[in-house]
């Protein structure tokens, strides 16, 4: 049962990852510009025509679209996404050093922002309609409404450059430099989770199961940590899934804010260089993070609802 | 329901006097935004600059003045898009249904399977960085949400009797889509909009943050603020003005956006008696028309 639906998952997954492939293959054949003189221009001189004419032969670039489009995938399917026209290093080596720096702030992101938001979503719905709720549903919209950038840049400025509690910029690659980019995204997210615990437990209210149990004498708060609160948390697990699966592609607009060396940065370190094997190699990354997350997802459901383990 | 409606008025004079600052903006502003008077290079708030000047010397209070023009164009051209490109995909796909259904459909899945926004960074970059190149990327990752919605309101008409009259009568096809599917998806369609303007005008900012979006020759606040980034220890106010800027027109729509939903929410008691009517009227209409073609 479970057997066949993970080869089911994992033939969906490669057919997407095929699909995105192959959009990402036919996104850079169509850019503007020349491989063999980008990396040229790279190294500094650029030499004769017949020179570069020799290279495109040689790399395959005078071939239709679809040969050349199969060999790269090919190599792509052995771990090889080439080689970098801005570093001269390959590509998987580049995005493997970001693969780490990225978790520990996607990681520690969301243990923030369930800190924050799981609290302020149950205080909402416990008090509906009352000064807490709406005090919540205030901070909720504001967090909503913020752009990121900008909580960063004001994190920035009154931590590092008023207060001076950490350092504006740092070589240090600790804990310190993990708070402020990590406060920053777990601030923006913590809004959309906030407002849907406080959704999933009113809703969790209203079901038979609570009128039973508190009609069996059964008190009030202990309903709602046993009974309600586990019920309703059960649902954001799709949703903590996707975010982590969107963090782990790199956040680009935080890591720049603070410098944070991880896979957005990269990213757009690579767009402005026109480093096309380093994109390429990013969006197949990122994608097949992405969906194995969900996947991994999908299966803890298993485990943790008993409803589905028995295949009901 | 009559507070829910005095909300929606308030907010909506909200949103309309953001609007006004953007048509008046030549005569709310005390400076020309793009006169640099070096001299007068990153000075603090003051009379004279309200909101201080950038490095060039020029008047950020007219800047975010200006800036307010650039953000609700642009947003609103990228929500038009998403909507139009969005829903044409998913009105063709729901009415035609088999093959052409299955393409797009799958396609749609496809790109909600993948982190949309890290596409549109990557669509952006190699397109160069432009305010129309932005719209078009994310354009092109944020249609699939108005497909599936246009899809699924057009099957649950689809099979209607007046459609059925209306395609057996002879009606073409185009006809028939533009004047029985679009009216009956439309509405839903733009509320959704109206509630995603906000998220929108945080997209685009950020993109222009990234300096993927808007450039130096356009007044745009996303990219005010990426200048003003560098002078953080030195020019607070260059960072300050230009995000809380997004800040208030981001609440504005989404207060509006939020207060809409409320309105137009089906749990509403008003509402439902509302729909009942509306179905009862429904019901009778279909009798009528049935034994009209009987």
């Amino acid at each position: 049962m479970l057997r066949r639906e993970l080869y089911k998952r994992f033939l969906q997954i490669a057919i997407v990852l095929v699909g995105i492939s192959f959009m990402s293959f036919l996104l850079i054949y169509l850019a503007p510009g020349d491989p063999v003189r980008a990396m040229f221009a790279v190294t500094g001189n650029i030499p004769a025509e017949e020179v570069m004419e020799e290279m495109r032969e040689e790399m395959g670039l005078n071939k239709p679209f679809l040969i050349q489009y199969s060999t790269w995938l090919s190599k792509c399917l052995r771990g090889d996404f080439g080689i970098s026209y801005s570093q001269g290093r390959p590509v998987s080596q580049m995005l493997s050093e970001r693969v780490m720096p990225t978790l520990n702030l996607s990681l520690l992101s969301l243990i923030m922002m369930v800190i924050i938001a799981i609290p302020i979503g149950v205080i909402s719905a416990i008090n509906k309609n009352e000064i807490a709720d709406y005090i919540c549903r205030g901070l909720t919209f504001i967090s909503i409404s913020m752009p990121n950038f900008w909580v960063g840049l004001l994190l920035l400025y009154f931590v590092g450059v008023k207060l001076k509690l950490l350092p504006v910029v740092s070589t240090d690659m600790g804990f310190k430099k993990l708070i402020l980019p990590a406060f920053t995204l777990a601030f923006a997210m913590a809004g959309k989770y906030a407002r849907q615990v406080r959704g999933a437990i009113l809703e969790e209210m209203n079901k038979d199961y609570v009128s039973g149990a508190l009609a069996r004498g059964i008190s009030e708060t202990e309903v709602l940590w046993k009974h309600i609160i586990p019920n309703a948390m059960l649902p954001l697990l799709t949703m903590l899934g996707l975010s982590l699966g969107s963090l782990l592609g790199g956040t680009a607009v935080v890591e720049i804010i603070f410098s944070y060396p991880a896979l957005g940065s990269l990213a757009i370190a690579a767009i402005t260089s026109m480093d096309y094997p380093l994109i390429q190699g990013y969006i197949l990354w990122i994608a097949l993070i992405y969906m194995l997350v969900n996947l991994a997802v999908d299966i803890s459901y298993r485990y943790l609802d008993p409803r589905l383990k028995k295949g009901a | 329901m009559i507070n829910k409606k005095l909300q929606f008025i308030i907010f909506l004079i909200f949103v309309l006097s953001i609007v006004t600052v953007a048509i008046l903006a030549p005569y709310i502003a005390t400076h020309d935004p793009n006169e640099a008077v070096l001299t007068e290079a990153t000075k603090a708030p003051s009379k004279e600059h309200f909101f201080g000047t950038d490095r060039m010397g020029r008047d950020l209070f007219s800047r975010v003045i200006y800036g307010t023009r650039t953000s609700l164009y642009s947003t609103l051209i990228l929500v038009l898009s998403i909507l139009i490109l969005g829903g044409g995909l998913g009105i063709i796909a729901g009415y035609a249904g088999g093959a052409t259904d299955t393409v797009i459909m799958r396609f749609a899945d496809m790109m909600v399977s993948f982190p949309g926004m890290a596409l549109a960074i990557a669509i952006a970059g190699v397109m160069g960085p432009s305010i129309t190149n932005a719209v078009i990327s994310i354009t092109m990752v944020s249609w699939t949400k108005y497909a599936r919605l246009a899809r699924s309101l057009v099957l649950k008409i689809k099979h209607e009797d007046y459609i059925k009259a209306a395609f057996m009568s002879g009606t073409k096809t185009y006809n028939i889509l533009l004047r029985y599917m679009l009216p009956s998806v439309l509405p839903t369609l733009i509320i959704t909009a109206a509630t995603d303007m906000g998220g929108m005008m945080l997209e685009l900012a950020g993109f222009s943050f990234l300096g993927l979006g808007a450039q130096s020759t356009s007044i745009e606040w996303g990219y005010m603020l990426n200048e003003g980034r560098a002078y953080i220890e030195s020019a607070s106010w260059l960072m300050i003005y230009p995000g809380l800027a997004i800040f208030i027109t981001v609440v504005a729509f989404n207060l509006l956006g939020d207060s809409l939903r409320d309105i137009l929410d089906p749990q509403n008691d008003d509402q439902i008696l509302k729909s009942k009517r509306k179905r009862v009227l429904q019901t009778e209409r279909k009798q009528v028309k049935r034994e009209s073609l009987a």
